[in-house]
């Protein structure tokens, strides 16, 4: 069965829509640190990360490869793992892009979109790429819950 | 050398986040762990044997496309492989 619920706390789900008000006009982006199960993603930990597309960071963005590795150093010491990342749309719906798609290869995992209207954070959706491969991967829409008594942050 | 397997791909790693594997050059490191864990291959490699665009390898902290000698590069026990691929999107 594939994992349809993305679990967060109240706190990190308004860190991250935060963010995106902060970046804007630009997209800002992180990773989500937690554990996965049959139920879903549960989300312990948000990281901001840098965003390199400096050349279209109202529409693009990228994470440095050394920065994931890093982020996902911290969470092996405290026995997090990668389950999902974030980014805003600004003035964009929170929909997945075909750029979304195209760029998304972290079969599992969460990607989170924010749209951010005239800065200010507006929808959260969460999208699961299912799948096994890159050639059958889809996005599945992911049901969102915050807030259900996820302990509260332990920053990175 | 250890091996950092990244989230997605520990469905074939027996979801061990960690392997390790013996070797002397990159290459043989990765034939190690694609020997053990077959399944792996496609997922790391294109058909003719070359990384998938979007995977990316460090030796410790170094892109190995970037290293003078590549995969040929040579490697010890102390060293490690972190198997990270690509985060980007925009709307």
């Amino acid at each position: 069965m594939s994992a349809t619920t993305l679990t967060i706390s109240g706190e990190l789900y308004e860190t991250i829509r935060r963010h995106g008000e902060r970046t804007y006009p630009h997209e800002c982006c992180g990773v989500l640190l937690g554990r996965s199960d049959d139920q879903g993603n549960t989300v312990e930990s948000a990281v901001e990360a840098g965003n390199t597309r400096t050349d279209s960071a109202h529409n693009r963005y990228n994470i440095a490869p050394q920065e994931l590795i890093r982020i996902q150093r911290q969470g092996r010491e405290r026995g997090l793992d990668i389950v999902g990342f974030y980014h805003s749309h600004p003035d964009h719906p929170a929909q997945w892009s075909k750029t979304d798609f195209e760029e998304a290869h972290w079969i599992g995992c969460s990607y989170v979109i924010t749209s951010v209207e005239q800065g200010t954070a507006k929808v959260t959706n969460s999208f699961l790429l299912a799948g096994t491969t890159e050639e059958d991967k889809r996005f599945e829409d992911q049901r969102v819950v915050v807030g259900s008594g996820v302990p509260d942050a332990v920053r990175c | 050398m250890k091996i950092f397997i990244p989230t997605p791909l520990r469905a074939y790693t027996g979801k061990q986040d960690t392997v390790e594997v013996g070797g002397a050059t990159i290459h043989e490191a990765l034939g190690g762990l694609t020997s053990r864990y077959p399944d792996l291959r496609k997922h790391l490699f294109t058909d003719d044997g070359k990384l998938r665009s979007f995977v990316n390898v460090y030796l410790n902290d170094e892109d190995i496309r970037y290293l003078d000698a590549k995969e040929q590069t040579a490697v010890s026990e102390k060293d490690s492989l972190s198997i990270i691929p690509s985060i980007a999107g925009g709307c």
